[in-house]
């Protein structure tokens, strides 16, 4: 029924469900993220010492090594050669992303997320159109970039701009600065394009989303026969183009697991739905169901 | 050449990402260039290896900021002249303590700070130099010496050097001298300094040491390894010396001929002539 304009996403799932359980995956989402930067700073403002460091690499409780696999892999591109503490944390964070879903680490680590799902929402609520398009390709072409100048210059080049690591470095160390980036890349989402930065431009988005291509977790349209063409699902999704063939694509046999590794595992498509359609799932649970009937005795 | 509508459509959606994107990549790259430009009163921590590959192997994550227990280190922020994210400490604020463990060495995850690097006496962070005798007031003959007894590695990388006072003619001078073969970089020297503004300062290697060409040979260091002198020393040693002055071998040295209070010419061309001549 939410197709008129007026109505705000998931006005029908309130609703139905309560505004706690559709703001479920969202609030989690939040303690995440505001959570994990939480105790990073708890040792340099409280002295409490679980977790050093910042997002390109750290040590929690002074045993276990975490690296950003992307910045070490512009490291051995700049012609260095890593240590084994650097390369256990790489290979521990590439293992958790491989099963969890690479993008996982956009929606419920990046402290820029929150930058830009608040773009978005007010971009919504505002009801801004229009604007500027971004190929939704150009976060490849800008991470061959940032491998191609690592190569070129010798030097870790992306991280001396990278807004991800400066924003988050940044609330440990001290910002300086790169309050000017969270507020361009407000503006930019806000003003210029839709999820433009997230959606487009991020390369290091794109890094994870081929890190998760083939990960366990996913959200799968399980009961999609239960849709109700509300489009809600449609407008809050950061990489909406993901959701159709799962939803949508019944009759070409296609699977109700959204196997795109755009999609950031942000659960809000769950959130807003009032007929509960969408869940969190495995890849392998992608029964090709072609009718209803099918699909309910195979759950069951 | 004839495009149908999706085609063309893919060729020029692709040309306008690529322009973009190589815009993009243009000004990364210059931007890249400028920042491997690193302040000179910017000092990297010990062990850090050759500042172009630091910057390949830092990878920004600030944990030798974490562990260095006097918060010596700082970790660049956004707009600092320091390259973003990377570890640096200005000694005249902050020196490095020379900690026995170097704990930021420990706790460094790549290879950016040198783990071979055992003893801190052997870091390199960079080259206390007197950078001033005009304002150093050693120099000027009064008693300081305060870099010399703050430097942790006392009597090797800073010691003094007694001096006649030619001035007052009956004084000696304390003069604080800089052993680049210990000299650590650590800063102490430079924040104890008591002026204004520090007369002994560290600086970079590369901006603080000479270097002779491979051929120059000092004379009595081969001599030592000789066991002896390498010429014959019954040679009486022969000057070139400009007309009218002499040479005291006692020790006075060159003496200036009568009226002239140098021995040379005001013009050049007199000496070479002279020269030229056997004088």
């Amino acid at each position: 029924m939410a197709n008129s304009k007026a109505v705000q996403p998931g006005t029908d799932a309130i609703a139905a469900k309560g505004w706690i359980a559709a703001h479920k995956w969202l609030i989690l989402r939040r303690i995440s993220q505001l959570g994990i930067l939480g105790l990073f700073l708890l040792g340099p403002l409280a002295g409490i010492w679980i977790i050093k460091g910042n997002l390109a690499s750290s040590l929690t409780l002074d045993v276990l090594p975490l690296t950003d696999p992307y910045v070490l892999i512009q490291s051995v591109l700049a012609g260095q050669r890593p240590i084994q503490t650097a390369i256990t944390g790489a290979v521990i964070i590439t293992v958790f992303y491989l099963l969890v879903g690479g993008r996982t680490y956009c929606s419920w680590l990046c402290p820029i997320n929150i930058i830009t799902d608040a773009a978005a929402w007010l971009r919504n609520k505002l009801s801004l159109k229009g604007g500027a398009t971004f190929s939704k390709n150009s976060r490849f072409w800008l991470l061959g970039v940032t491998l191609l100048l690592a190569l070129m210059s010798g030097t870790i080049a992306w991280e001396l701009v990278n807004p991800v690591s400066m924003v988050f470095r940044g609330l440990i160390f001290g910002m300086g600065m790169a309050w000017g980036i969270v507020l361009a890349i407000f503006l930019l989402d806000l003003l210029v394009s839709k999820r433009a930065w997230c959606g487009s431009l991020c390369p290091v988005g794109a890094f994870y989303s081929l890190l998760g291509h083939t990960s366990l977790l996913r959200v799968s349209a399980a009961h999609r026969e239960n849709c109700n063409d509300c489009m809600d699902c449609f407008v809050v999704c950061p990489e909406h183009q993901v959701i159709k063939p799962a939803l949508k694509e019944i009759p070409t046999g296609t699977g109700p697991v959204i196997l795109f590794s755009q999609c950031t595992n942000c659960g809000r498509c769950i959130d807003v739905c009032s007929e509960n359609v969408f869940q969190f799932d495995f890849r392998f649970n992608n029964t090709k169901t072609t009718s209803v009937a099918n699909k309910h005795e195979v759950l069951s | 050449m004839k495009f149908s509508g999706k085609r063309r459509k893919f060729l020029t959606e692709t040309a306008r990402t690529a322009a973009g994107v190589g815009v993009a990549a243009l000004m990364m790259g210059f931007y890249t260039r400028q920042s491997r430009a690193l302040p000179a009163d910017a000092i990297r921590p010990p062990g850090a290896i050759d500042e172009d590959s630091f910057l390949g192997a830092c990878i920004r994550c600030g944990l030798c900021v974490i562990d260095c227990p006097y918060e010596t280190l700082s970790l660049a922020a956004a707009g600092d002249d320091v390259a973003l994210g990377t570890p640096y400490f200005t000694a005249r604020n902050i020196p490095c303590e020379m900690c026995q463990d170097i704990p930021c060495i420990k706790a460094c995850p790549t290879g950016a700070l040198d783990h071979g690097l055992e003893k801190i006496d052997d870091a390199r962070m960079g080259l206390a130099v007197v950078i001033d005798q005009e304002a150093c007031i050693a120099f000027q003959g009064l008693r300081c010496e305060v870099c010399f007894n703050i430097c942790p590695i006392r009597g090797k990388a800073i010691d003094l050097d007694y001096r006649h006072n030619a001035r007052s003619g009956k004084h000696a001078l304390f003069i604080p001298i800089v052993h680049s073969d210990a000299c650590t970089g650590c800063g102490k020297c430079e924040q104890a300094c008591i002026l204004e503004q520090a007369a002994i300062k560290v600086m970079p290697l590369s901006l603080a040491k000479g270097q002779m060409q491979g051929h120059y040979r000092l004379g009595w260091e081969e001599k030592e390894k000789a066991g002896g002198s390498l010429i014959d020393t019954e040679d009486k040693h022969e000057y070139n010396l400009p007309s009218g002055s002499r040479y005291d071998y006692e020790g006075e040295g060159l003496i200036p001929g009568e009226g002239n209070d140098v021995p040379f010419s005001d013009n050049p061309l007199d000496t070479l002539n002279g020269l030229k001549e056997g004088m």
